[in-house]
């Protein structure tokens, strides 16, 4: 059934068709296909002070194969999530990201690990998406030793150095500043990288954010503000919050684009035209119109503040995933049962690495007092029973 | 090594430029006076043997450096060479300058923001110069944004950059409190060690002169419970150069406290590259009779006090503390086990202010060596007022400092 499949379609050469009489493998060949496919954004680009970008998207089948298995592995972790935590295995505070996962699977295919991203509390897909592996995010979820941050951060204190992943923030709108020093720092090294901070639609009023973006500008510094407005800020909806909703337009000086942030393509092309806007011209604001299933975080049922028709309707128009799986569907790119097995191995996935997370042990209490402070200047002061102080230049 | 300042009384010995060649003769003075005199580079050694009556020398009388011993590990390398090189006379401004341009020469990832420190040269020109021969991408002028400039700078710094952060005010950082706090502080352990901030925040804060109410806060006592910051104050020109290039160098954040009416005090300090401990309490004067713990301006107006007490026969150990947090229990401990008998002289707020968490932490680990409860003289729980004479009531003056030594000795 699969090799007939294939042999009809036309857009792949016969060299690339392995005998697969063999074995019904989970991994087709085509998954490594880079032949090219133009796809078209469903949404056009509305831009402000800017030339917006063509909605003609250049993909090809490993990449589309990628997103849907990406977009499957997070959405999964996501409820897996949502369970863990009613079975108060995670406390506290816990923001869910599924419906969003186009802006962190699409910003990901753009960029290099070189480029930093910044972003708030809700950071748990977006740090996979930089290279985090499933353990990490279960286990510092659960408070473990072998999370990403040792446990001592939690839900909202995600990083990841190696990748250039800054977290991971509790405070509203406090990541913002420090996403232009990001690229201040970029633009003081001259390494031609960028820098895109991420918000919220509630974040967006805040005061350091202009102030951020308006140093930014002077400065000619290569920051990229993505706005993932989702409606909602927790429990207030967009226009009760804002008197100008057009998030991407609040720069006023600052180039903006509007984009169809549950279309996994279109966010790649407008990260892609960002990145070379910041680098030739300085900020940008991209505002990707998106949505959350959930609540804001897992206190909230999400259901008080809008109607569950709305959001129903929106997961059946507009789902992220459901885009990708059409997608590769009509291009005959995998077949039904390819896709429900590659999510079906994403489960399997996820519920491996919680069982593992599981079986990681708690820190220890020594932990409590390390990383306070970074020990330097080979100059050391203790307590009230210290024997001895030294002072020695480095 | 003769301090000079504006509208504080006369000299009082202040300098901390170790001495060299003198040791521990002196300790074998009369106990009941310790009238040593250090070494300065070009003055005379004048040496008194227990004399009652002295002779003072009118410049006022010079701290002896070399207390307990390991402290002069540091004293050594510049107390060699002090003889040889007579060093540089400076103000207080002019040294931080020096600190910052030296460590600014010595690693190109330092760099200043701040408002009006570039073009402008900085608003007590601790800056100036630097934007013309650093360029302004090393220097840079900030918007009045301090929210969002000190989140950048934290922002940088967590890249690997050292970003020295400028507050005009320090009291305009309350504004940035949220970044400091948050990010600042506590980066580096919510991300597991990952990052470090190795960024400096500096500013002038105190009473100064008839500044109003908002221009003259104490914000070291808001500041000192933020966990993962270092915070120090100088108050010397030797102090505030070897504290800004320690500062600069720590991987940690660190918050140094200058004062607004120290800026233009005098000294000769070394020519060599030193710094001076971040963690570590200097010893102004040692005695006998009593503690005297201190920091910033304050300082001043206790050695003003010294004299008197002097006079009156009394031995003041004083202790210019430094490190705000953490605090120099040691060199603390070792005063206290001497003394048995604590005061506190601050220009923090009574409620909550520096001087009370000492006073709970030597209350804490030293309550047995305690011959008398601590006394902890503050500036009043009020704004400062405009008004000179009302002003001048707010802080603690020197004939206070007397009395409550008077009242700590009975």
């Amino acid at each position: 059934m699969a090799l007939s499949h294939l042999a009809t379609s036309s857009s792949r050469s016969a060299a690339l068709l392995r005998p697969l009489s063999s074995s019904i493998s989970l991994r087709r060949p085509i998954s490594t296909d880079t032949t090219p496919i133009t796809v078209e954004t469903s949404v056009p680009f509305t831009s402000h002070q800017c030339e917006a970008p063509s909605r003609s998207v250049e993909t090809n089948p490993k990449e589309l194969l990628t997103f849907f298995r990406d977009m499957a592995l997070m959405r999964r972790m996501e409820i897996a999530a949502d369970s863990l935590y009613k079975a108060k295995l995670i406390r506290g505070f816990c923001h869910l990201y599924d419906g969003q996962e186009a802006v962190a699977v699409g910003m990901e295919a753009a960029i290099t690990k070189k480029d930093c991203i910044i972003t708030a509390y809700r950071d748990h897909c977006t740090f996979v998406g930089r290279g985090g592996t499933l353990l990490e995010v279960f286990s510092e979820l659960m408070g473990r030793q072998a999370g990403c941050s040792r446990g001592k951060g939690g839900s909202m204190h995600f990083y990841k150095k190696d990748s250039n992943f800054y977290g991971g923030h509790g405070i509203v709108g406090a990541q913002v500043p420090l996403g232009c020093g990001l690229a201040f720092a970029q633009k003081y090294s001259k390494d031609e990288n960028v820098t895109f901070a991420l918000y919220g639609d509630g974040a967006a009023n805040q005061g350091q954010l202009f102030e951020a973006l308006n140093i930014s500008a002077l400065w000619d510094l290569p920051a990229i503000l993505v706005c993932e407005n989702n409606h909602y800020g927790m429990g207030t909806a967009e226009w009760r919050a804002a008197k100008s909703p057009a998030y991407y337009k609040r720069g006023d000086y600052v180039p903006g684009l509007k984009v169809d942030g549950m279309d996994a393509l279109a966010v790649k092309q407008a990260c892609k035209f960002a990145k070379e806007h910041a680098l030739k011209n300085g900020p940008i604001i991209l505002e990707m119109d998106t949505y959350r299933y959930h609540g804001h975080s897992m206190s909230d049922p999400g259901s008080t503040y809008r109607t569950r028709d709305e959001i129903s309707g929106v997961r059946q128009e507009r789902d992220p995933v459901e885009r990708i799986r059409k997608l590769v569907l009509s291009h005959d790119l995998a077949t039904e049962k390819e896709l429900k097995d590659i999510e079906k191995e994403v489960r399997k996935e996820v519920d491996d690495a919680i069982a593992q997370a599981k079986e990681s042990p708690m820190p220890e209490p020594s932990e409590l007092f390390t990383n306070v402070f970074v020990k330097g200047l080979g100059a050391e002061s203790f307590g009230a029973d210290r024997k001895e102080v030294r002072a020695t230049l480095p | 090594m003769a301090a000079i300042f504006q509208g504080v009384g006369a000299a009082a010995a202040l300098s901390s430029t170790p001495s060299n060649s003198f040791n521990s003769k002196k300790l074998l003075f009369s106990p009941r006076r310790s009238f040593s005199v250090r070494k300065g580079a070009s003055v005379v050694v004048v040496r008194s043997d227990g004399n009652v009556n002295l002779d003072l020398n009118p410049r006022g009388r010079r701290a002896q450096q070399l207390i307990a011993n390991a402290v002069a590990t540091k004293a050594d390398s510049s107390a060699a060479s002090s003889s040889s090189k007579p060093g540089h006379e400076l103000l207080l401004f002019e040294a931080l300058r020096e600190g910052l341009e030296e460590e600014m020469e010595r690693d190109p990832c330092v760099c200043v923001m701040g408002e009006d420190v570039g073009h402008y040269g900085g608003s007590y020109k601790v800056t100036k110069g630097l934007a013309t021969k650093f360029g302004d991408l090393r220097v840079l002028d900030t918007p009045i944004a301090e929210n969002s400039f000190t989140g950048m700078g934290i922002g940088a710094a967590m890249t690997g950059l050292r970003p020295v952060v400028e507050g005009m005010n320090m009291g305009f950082l309350l504004l940035a409190f949220n970044q400091i706090s948050n990010n600042c502080g506590m980066l580096h352990y919510t991300s597991g060690g990952q990052f470090t901030i190795p960024i400096v925040i500096r500013g002038p804060g105190g009473v100064g002169r008839q500044l109003g109410a908002e221009h003259s806060q104490r914000l070291e006592s808001y500041f000192q419970s933020i966990p993962g910051i270092q915070m120090v104050a100088c108050s010397t020109p030797y102090n505030a150069k070897g504290l800004m290039k320690a500062a600069i160098r720590s991987e940690n954040p660190v918050i140094l406290f200058e004062h607004v009416l120290l800026y233009n005090l005098k000294e000769r300090i070394p020519d060599e590259d030193y710094i001076c401990n971040l963690e570590e309490a200097e010893m102004v004067r040692p005695g006998e009779h009593v503690t005297i713990l201190t920091y910033s301006r304050m300082r001043y107006h206790v050695m003003q006090a010294a004299k008197t007490l002097v006079n009156k026969g009394y031995d003041p150990e004083v202790i210019d503390i430094r490190s705000l947090k953490p605090f120099d229990l040691y060199t603390i401990g070792n005063s206290v086990k001497k003394t048995h008998r604590v005061l506190i002289v601050e220009e923090c707020m009574r409620t909550g202010g520096i001087g009370a968490s000492l006073t709970a932490a030597i209350n804490e680990n030293f309550l047995d060596y305690l011959d008398a409860p601590i006394m902890c003289l503050s500036s009043q729980d009020v704004p400062t007022p405009y008004a000179g004479t009302l002003e001048e009531w707010t802080v603690v003056q020197p004939a206070q400092i007397v009395t409550a030594v008077e009242q700590l000795c009975q």
